[in-house]
C-alpha cells in the first residue's frame, strides 16, 4: 500500500505517496531527487547514508518513512544553514579531506551531529561518533584533522 | 565544476577530428585547430586549439578532462599541468569529463581510453603541457599580430598577454577569436620547471567543494526524466543461468512494474528502488548453477599451488641462477594473497535509455570508449549511435575498468520502455565483483657476506593483461604480473624471475588497485625480511647494504627509518616493519608500527611513508593518495579475503568484507621528497606498501613471519612462534 505521506526535510514540507517501510533513503533519493544522500550498504553498516533527525545522526537506509514523520530531517543539502554543519564543510575543505567524496555526505552529517553535541570532542569521542562510517578512500587521518579543526574554529 | 553535474547538459563533445591518436598527441595539433573540436552547445566562438582547452570570450577556460576523477585528485592535477604552459587565469578555469573518444583522449600508455595503473600523470605530462604551451604561443601570436609586435616581446600571466614596452595587455578572452586564426607553432617550447608558478604548489581540488555540500553528480546520482529504478540478481554461483522465475509475489509488491527475466540475470523494475528490490527479494527463481556449483577456495588454492610448482616463462634472468642457488645455503619460502573484492562506495550501476536506434548511458567508469563499444554491441547499435555520459566516480579501484555493470544495464533497458536506473545491491557487487586474483610466489635465495647472492623468484597467478589488453601480453608474460618483481632495487648478483599463468576456474578477476605489485611487492619485502634475519642483520641496514647504486631508494628508505624512528626501543609485543620499493615509476619506502596483542588481534600504531614520485604536481594530493592508499592496503592486510564454496562467494557486506574504520586507522606521516625527475605514479603506491611493512612489523614484535594474506590472528597469539 501506498500513503500518502508528509515529512519536514530541510525546512520545507514535502508530500508525497511511498509505502510505509520505505526507507527514507529512497524517498529522498528516488522520489525527491535529493541525491546528496547516498546509497552504500543498505544494512546500516557503512554510514553513507547518514541524515539528521532531530539533530541526531541516523542511517537512512534502514529508518522506514512511517518512523520519521513529524521529525525535523535535515539531509546534507541543508546541514551547511546549521552552525556546526557549516563548521565542518569549511574544515573539510580547508584539511582538504574529500578524495572519491561518496562517503563524505555520510561523513559530514556524523562530524556535524558530533559537534553540535560535544562541541570539543576528544579522540575517543571521533571514534564513537565516526566508526558508524566507511571510507574507502581512506580518508580517516583527515577526517579527525578537520573534526578537531572545525571544533577549534567554534571556540574561537 | 558546474558544467558536468548536471545531466542534461551533455559533456558530450562533437567534432570531426579524423586523426590518429598519435597525431593528436605528438604533432603540434595542427589538426586540432584546422578542425576545432568544441563542445556542442555554444560552439562558434570559442578558441579551442586542441583536444583540451576552450577559451571564450570572456575569459572563461574550459579545460576537457582525459582522466576520470575517481577520488585521486587527477582533474587537478591535469588541469594544474594544462594551465601552467597556457599561463591560464586559474580563477577562471571550469572542467569538463571528457566523451569517449579514444583518438583524442586515449591513454598514451594503455593506448585505450582508461584511467588506471597509476598512470595518469605519466601518460600525459607531455602531452598536456605541449597542449597548454601551444595554445599560450597561438594566443601570443594573436596579440602580437594585432599589436604589430615581436611576439618574443610578449609575456603571459593569469589569462592575459603582456607586451611591456608599450604598456599594453590583453586577456585570453579578447584574444579567443583572433587566436583560433593562428597556425599553431611547431615545436613549442616549454617552460624550465624552475618556472612553474602552478605545479609543484599545494592546490586546492576543484572537485571538492561541490562534495561535501551534496552537490556532487555520481553515476549513481543521474536523473533522468521519467525514468524507472531496477536492481538485479545474476546467479550466485558463476557462470550459471536463469532457470524458473516464479515472480506471483514480486508482482503484488506496489510500485513494481515489470520483471525482466534474461539468460544469466533477472531485473526488477519499479518506481524506485525500495520496490526494485523489495519485488527482487518477493521473486522465487530457480538457478540452473552448471558444473561451477562445486568450485570452491580449497580446489582453487590445491590448483594454484600445483600449477606454481611448474616451470614458468623467464620475465628475467641474470647472473647464473643454477650455480648461484648451489653455491650456499637454499633459503625458501612462498607467499599467497587470496580473492579480493574493490567495494567501491558507490556500488555498480548505470542508467540507460535504450530506443530502436540509439541509446543513451549516465555512469562513471574508468573505461569510457569500451564501454561505449560494449554498450554498443549489447544494444546492437553502431557505435556512433551510443551516447556515454561521464559522472564522477564514488571509488573505482579497478573495478570500473570492466564494462559488466554497464552491459548488464543495457540488456535490461532494451526490455524497458524509457529510460531505466540500474542499482546493484551491496551483495549483488560484492558477489559480482571481478575479483583482485589468488597468487602464490615462491622464493629460493642464498646469501654471501650479508648480502643476497641470488634470487629466484617464480609468480604463479591470473594473466589479467591478456583479457584486457591483449596486444600487450606478449611471449606469456603478463606484464601486470610480473610488475615490481623484474625490478626489485637490490644488487644481487642472480636474478631469476618465472611467471606461471594459472587462471582460477569460473571466478572472474581484474585490476585491484596497486595491481600486479601488490602481490609482488609483498613476498619480496616480506622475504627479505627474513633474509636479514637470517643474515643477523637489521631490516633496513640489510636492505642499504644492496642499495649502493640506488640513490633514490636509499634517500627515501634513509628518511623513513628516520622519520619513524627506526631502531629507538618499543614495548614487547610492539614492532616496526619496513617496506621499500619500486613502485609506478616513483620510489616509496614505509615504515608501519603495530602492535599485537595475547590474543593475536593487531593494532596499527603508527604509518610514515617517504615517496620520491618526481616533479609533484599537487603535492598534497599525493600525501593524500598515500595516506588513502596506505589504508586500503591495511584493510586488505588485515580483513581481506573473498572465499567461494559451491561456486559462489560467501561473502556479502560490510558485515562479512570488513573494512578498516577511523577507531583502527593509525597515525599516518608521508613525506615528499623534492625532485625535479618526471613525475612517477601515486594512486596505488601506499596500497602496494602497506601489507609487507605491516606484516614486517608482526614479524618483528611477534618472530611469526606470516606468509599469507589477510593475517592469521591464530597464528598470532601469545606463545606461538615461527
Amino acid at each position: 500500500m501506498h500513503m500518502a505521506t508528509t515529512l519536514t526535510i530541510n525546512g520545507e514540507t514535502k508530500s508525497f505517496d511511498a509505502p510505509p517501510d520505505m526507507p527514507l533513503l529512497w524517498v529522498l533519493r528516488d522520489i525527491l531527487g535529493m541525491t546528496g544522500t547516498k546509497f552504500g550498504c543498505g544494512i546500516a553498516q557503512c554510514g553513507a547514508c547518514t541524515v539528521h533527525v532531530d539533530g541526531k545522526a541516523v542511517r537512512s537506509c534502514v529508518l522506514p518513512v512511517s518512523a520519521v514523520a513529524n521529525r525535523v530531517i535535515t539531509t546534507i543539502e541543508h546541514v551547511g544553514t546549521t552552525p556546526a554543519g557549516a563548521k565542518v564543510q569549511k574544515a573539510w575543505l580547508e584539511a582538504e579531506v574529500v578524495q572519491c567524496g561518496y562517503c563524505q555526505s555520510g561523513q559530514i552529517m556524523s562530524a556535524a551531529a558530533l559537534l553540535a553535541a560535544t562541541p570539543n570532542p576528544d579522540d575517543s569521542d571521533i571514534d564513537a561518533a565516526m566508526a558508524g562510517n566507511i571510507c574507502r578512500c581512506g580518508t580517516y587521518v583527515r577526517i579527525r584533522e578537520a573534526i578537531k579543526q572545525a571544533a577549534n574554529g567554534r571556540q574561537s | 565544476m558546474n558544467a558536468h553535474n548536471s545531466v542534461s547538459r551533455r559533456t558530450l563533445l562533437t567534432g570531426s577530428l579524423a586523426t590518429g591518436f598519435l597525431l593528436a598527441f605528438h604533432l603540434p595539433l595542427r589538426a586540432a585547430v584546422n578542425e576545432p573540436v568544441q563542445p556542442e552547445d555554444k560552439t562558434d566562438d570559442k578558441f579551442a586549439p586542441n583536444a583540451f582547452i576552450r577559451i571564450d570570450p570572456e575569459g572563461l577556460t574550459t579545460l576537457v578532462m582525459p582522466q576520470v576523477e575517481m577520488g585521486q585528485g587527477i582533474y587537478t592535477a591535469v588541469s594544474m599541468i594544462l594551465a601552467e604552459e597556457l599561463d591560464a587565469d586559474w580563477a577562471k578555469v571550469q572542467l569538463l569529463h571528457a566523451p569517449a573518444n579514444e583518438k583524442l583522449y586515449g591513454n598514451p600508455i594503455f593506448i585505450i581510453q582508461a584511467t588506471g595503473g597509476s598512470t595518469s600523470v605519466r601518460a600525459f605530462w607531455k602531452p598536456l603541457r605541449d597542449a597548454g604551451a601551444s595554445a599560450r604561443a597561438m594566443l601570443v601570436q594573436a596579440a602580437a599580430a594585432q599589436w604589430g609586435v615581436d611576439p618574443a616581446s610578449c609575456t603571459t600571466s593569469k589569462g592575459e598577454v603582456t607586451h611591456k614596452a608599450s604598456g599594453r595587455t590583453l586577456g585570453y578572452g579578447a584574444l579567443a577569436a583572433a587566436a583560433s586564426g593562428q597556425t599553431p607553432p611547431k615545436d613549442v617550447p616549454l617552460k624550465d620547471p624552475k618556472d612553474f608558478v602552478y605545479i609543484g604548489q599545494p592546490f586546492k581540488r576543484l572537485d571538492t567543494p561541490e562534495k561535501v555540500n551534496g552537490k556532487a553528480v555520481y553515476g549513481i546520482d543521474a536523473i533522468v526524466p521519467n525514468m524507472k529504478f531496477a536492481t538485479l540478481a545474476q546467479c550466485p554461483v558463476f557462470g550459471g543461468k536463469v532457470g524458473k522465475v516464479d515472480d506471483h509475489a514480486a508482482r503484488k509488491i506496489p510500485g513494481v512494474r515489470q520483471i525482466v527475466v534474461l539468460d544469466d540475470l533477472v531485473a526488477v523494475v519499479g518506481d524506485h528502488m525500495w520496490a526494485a528490490k523489495k519485488g527482487l527479494d518477493a521473486l522465487d527463481i530457480a538457478w540452473n548453477e552448471g558444473p561451477n556449483a562445486k568450485i570452491d577456495s580449497k580446489a582453487i588454492w590445491e590448483d594454484l599451488r600445483a600449477a606454481s610448482a611448474k616451470d614458468g616463462v623467464v620475465a628475467k634472468s641474470t647472473g647464473d641462477i643454477a650455480k648461484g642457488l648451489a653455491s650456499g645455503e637454499k633459503i625458501e619460502a612462498s607467499f599467497e594473497l587470496p580473492f579480493l573484492a574493490h567495494a567501491t562506495m558507490e556500488p555498480l550501476n548505470a542508467t540507460v535509455h535504450c530506443k530502436p536506434d540509439s541509446c543513451e548511458i549516465w555512469t562513471g567508469t574508468q573505461i569510457m570508449a569500451r564501454v561505449q563499444s560494449e554498450a554498443a554491441k549489447a544494444a546492437g547499435l553502431p557505435i556512433e549511435k551510443v551516447t556515454v555520459n561521464q559522472h564522477l566516480l564514488g571509488g573505482g579501484f579497478g573495478r570500473k575498468l570492466e564494462p559488466d555493470m554497464v552491459v548488464a544495464a543495457v540488456r535490461i533497458a532494451k526490455q524497458v520502455e524509457g529510460p531505466v536506473k540500474v542499482v546493484w545491491t551491496r551483495e549483488e557487487d560484492i558477489q559480482h565483483d571481478v575479483y583482485r586474483p589468488v597468487y602464490r610466489d615462491t622464493i629460493a635465495a642464498t646469501l654471501s657476506g650479508g648480502k643476497i647472492a641470488s634470487w629466484k623468484y617464480k609468480i604463479a597467478g591470473a594473466a589479467i593483461i591478456a583479457r584486457w589488453l591483449p596486444p600487450a601480453f606478449q611471449k606469456g608474460i603478463d606484464i601486470d604480473a610480473v610488475d615490481s618483481a623484474t625490478d626489485v632495487p637490490y644488487e644481487i648478483p642472480n636474478v631469476h624471475v618465472e611467471y606461471v599463468r594459472a587462471e582460477p576456474p569460473a571466478i572472474p578477476t581484474g585490476f585491484w588497485r596497486g595491481v600486479g605489485p601488490n602481490n609482488n611487492v609483498f613476498a619480496v619485502e616480506c622475504f627479505i625480511d627474513e633474509l636479514a634475519r637470517k643474515a643477523g642483520k637489521d631490516p633496513v641496514e640489510f636492505r642499504r647494504g644492496m642499495l649502493a647504486n640506488q640513490p633514490r631508494f636509499l634517500s627515501v628508505l634513509n628518511l623513513a627509518a628516520e622519520k619513524a624512528n627506526w631502531g629507538q626501543p618499543l614495548p614487547a609485543r610492539v614492532g616496526r616493519g619496513v617496506c621499500l620499493q619500486p613502485s609506478f615509476g616513483s620510489f616509496i619506502a614505509t615504515v608501519v608500527e603495530a602492535e599485537v596483542d595475547e590474543q593475536g588481534e593487531v593494532n596499527l600504531r603508527r604509518a610514515t611513508s617517504v615517496v620520491d614520485t618526481g616533479i609533484a604536481v599537487n603535492p598534497d594530493t599525493i600525501v593524500a593518495q598515500v595516506e588513502g592508499g596506505l589504508i586500503f592496503g591495511l584493510t586488505a592486510a588485515l580483513y581481506g579475503e573473498i572465499t567461494i564454496e559451491k561456486g559462489r562467494v560467501q561473502q556479502s557486506n560490510f558485515n562479512d568484507y570488513r573494512m578498516l574504520r577511523i577507531n583502527q586507522t593509525p597515525k599516518i606521516e608521508v613525506h615528499v621528497v623534492k625532485s625535479g625527475e618526471a613525475p612517477g605514479g601515486i594512486g596505488e603506491t601506499g596500497t602496494t606498501a602497506g601489507p609487507p611493512a605491516l606484516r614486517n612489523a608482526i614479524y618483528a614484535a611477534t618472530g611469526v613471519a606470516l606468509r599469507r594474506l589477510p593475517i592469521d590472528r591464530k597464528l598470532l597469539a601469545a606463545g606461538k612462534k615461527a
